[in-house]
């Protein structure tokens, strides 16, 4: 995976999309001029103490995890045969990717019109809808899901105010898929947001007129002009939101039901409840490896794109 | 012209939805009844109280900033030094040792945690501020990479050749030119970290004890297992410590902004 693939992917570390955040429009700054000092080890120096600190509790931990997955309690494949062949893993596994991905499409029709509204207004309008997609990631995870908890609980306000008006309810709207899914979207909602904003940003304004004048009509100058151009941004993004949910624990445990887990549920059930390393360890291997998959298949897709977009200028 | 107008009344949708729930926790957290139930009955301040008297939830507050504290002083030295170190190495392998600082914010939180749980198992570093420090510092030190490399980009490394020239050691050009001129971004930097750390769930619950437990920890405990409206308060306190300091942050890259202009 390339440098800016990656970066584009993980949606926050994105120096260009900082850039902007900084300066408020999307200007290119000066490219970084660096010295170059042939032979000259001592930055490598300034290197050493992070690259430790991430290889001893990021990467060990992980080697750890694959290792536990084959040795415990014997070395060999038995936890991924247990795996693949235990019916429930696998509804496990497929409500979590079909959560995940009702997710990333429930954010992508919300992300998509607001992005184009960014585009399209001032700019001190923009910055303010930018302020407003970040303000969220202020506050913490849980914080927000404890006040869903309180919104969604059957005696809550709006199974109340359902009652009242429509006459029906209580709705099941925690403890199922509606609430996990109400909750991951307005937290992956800004993952979503940037990239496709950065990648809607770059599109030539003048395109959409163009096409008009040559007698496309503008829905069609819309699918056939416009959303080809910004599909890197929805790349970026469904990639983004599509893994993080993926891993999503806190709020299925507290909005899901506890019959219909997810798999990071299902990790701690096993590891903590039941000590079964080897099991737990095991699907986390299993999730590492889709992450994996699923950047890689799209970084490759997105590479297309982009050469695509390139010669679109 | 309408379609732009119905456009902005679904984003003025969007951001209700997205800003509007999180602070039914506020009337919440002044309920004058033991409940959840909204809308809260009354006015009161027990929770609160509750909060400042209860030695368990003021220890566990106290650990929260003492975590994020450190996190932040050990995240920001390291990743200064790690994006200053990046921004004049160059070598094959560059890019890939980038991303390798950075890789700890895709990968599966939960998954991390359950590798960290079974290090720390074996190291009985389970319960302990080191390693809640060091499991956080995975975490916070990509967000203060990331925010240092912007500022230095805006560096010109002229600056740090003359000062050499003038005869100024190594040490003293970093300390005289080079961190005033990226600070706004290792505030920035600092202040992510300390609010990830803060902030932070899922690797705090699988390395907490119940001798050492962080603040969204005991707050999770306390929703999952006692149902203790306190929460609410602990809620809302949680909530402004991290707005303020990333308000603070925001503050920070703003005049980034005006000194870059």
């Amino acid at each position: 995976m390339g440098r800016l693939g990656y970066r584009q992917l993980t949606g926050m570390p994105d120096i260009s999309t900082l850039r902007d955040r900084s300066k408020g429009s999307g200007r290119g700054g000066a490219t970084a001029k660096q010295v170059r000092e042939p032979k000259n080890w001592r930055p490598f120096l300034l290197l050493i103490p992070a690259f430790v600190v991430v290889s001893f509790f990021f990467l060990a931990p992980l080697i750890d995890v694959f290792y536990r997955s084959i040795s415990d309690p014997t070395l060999g494949v038995q936890n991924y045969v247990w795996l693949f062949t235990t019916p429930t893993n696998m509804v496990v596994a497929f409500r979590t990717f079909a959560t995940s991905l009702l997710v990333t499409v429930v954010c992508l029709l919300i992300a998509y019109p607001y992005a184009y509204l960014m585009t399209v207004v001032s700019d001190r309008t923009r910055n303010m809808l930018q302020l407003f997609i970040m303000l969220p990631l202020w506050t913490s995870i849980l914080v927000r899901t404890l006040a869903w908890l309180v919104l969604l609980q059957d005696t809550g306000p709006i199974n109340g105010l359902l009652e009242a008006v429509f006459g029906i309810g209580p709705l099941p709207l925690i403890r199922s898929t509606f609430g996990v899914a109400l909750g991951m979207s307005q937290v992956l909602l800004p993952f979503m947001v940037l990239p496709i904003y950065s990648a809607l940003a770059k599109i030539d304004k003048r395109l959409l007129p163009a096409a008009a004048n040559l007698g496309a009509r503008p829905v069609t100058a819309f699918f056939t002009v416009y959303l080809p151009l910004s599909r890197p941004g929805i790349f970026a993004g469904s990639v983004t939101v599509f893994i993080l949910g993926l891993g999503f624990y806190i709020i299925p445990a507290l909005l899901g039901s506890s019959k219909e887990i997810m798999m990071s549920a299902l990790m701690y059930q096993q590891i903590s409840g039941f000590l079964m390393w080897g099991h737990g360890t095991a699907l986390g291997i299993f999730m590492l490896a889709t992450t994996i998959v699923v950047l890689a298949l799209v970084g490759r897709a997105s590479k297309g794109t982009n050469l695509f977009a390139g010669r679109g200028k | 012209m309408t379609f732009k107008r119905a456009l902005g009344a679904l984003a003025v949708l969007i951001v209700l939805w997205l800003l509007l729930p999180t602070l039914v926790i506020i009337p919440m957290s002044f309920n004058s009844a033991a409940s959840f139930n909204f809308p809260p009955q009354g006015f009161s301040l027990q929770w609160y109280e509750n909060f400042f008297t209860d030695p368990s939830w003021l220890r566990s507050l106290g650990s929260s900033l003492q975590v994020a504290l450190i996190t932040m002083v050990v995240a920001t030295a390291l990743g200064i030094m790690a994006a200053i170190g990046l921004s004049k190495v160059k070598f094959r392998g560059k890019a890939l040792l980038e991303s390798y600082f950075l890789t700890p914010l895709i990968v599966p939180g939960i998954v991390i945690a359950i590798g960290l749980y079974s290090l720390f198992l074996r190291f009985n570093l389970l319960g302990t501020l080191p390693g809640f420090v060091l499991a956080h510092t995975v975490v916070a030190l990509p967000l203060v990479i990331i925010n240092v490399t912007a500022s230095l980009q805006g560096v010109d490394p002229k600056l740090e050749q003359a000062s050499a020239t003038l005869g100024a050691g190594r040490l003293r050009t970093f300390f005289s030119i080079t961190l005033p001129l990226i600070m706004p971004g290792v505030t920035a930097g600092a202040l992510f970290a300390f609010v990830t750390s803060f902030d932070e769930i899922i690797l705090s619950l699988f390395v907490q004890s119940p001798q050492l437990q962080t603040l969204p920890v005991k707050i999770y405990n306390s929703v999952t297992q006692t149902s203790d409206p306190t929460v609410a308060a602990v809620a809302v306190i949680a909530m402004f410590t991290s707005v303020l300091v990333m308000l603070t942050a925001q503050f920070a890259t703003r005049k980034r902004k005006r000194v870059s202009v």
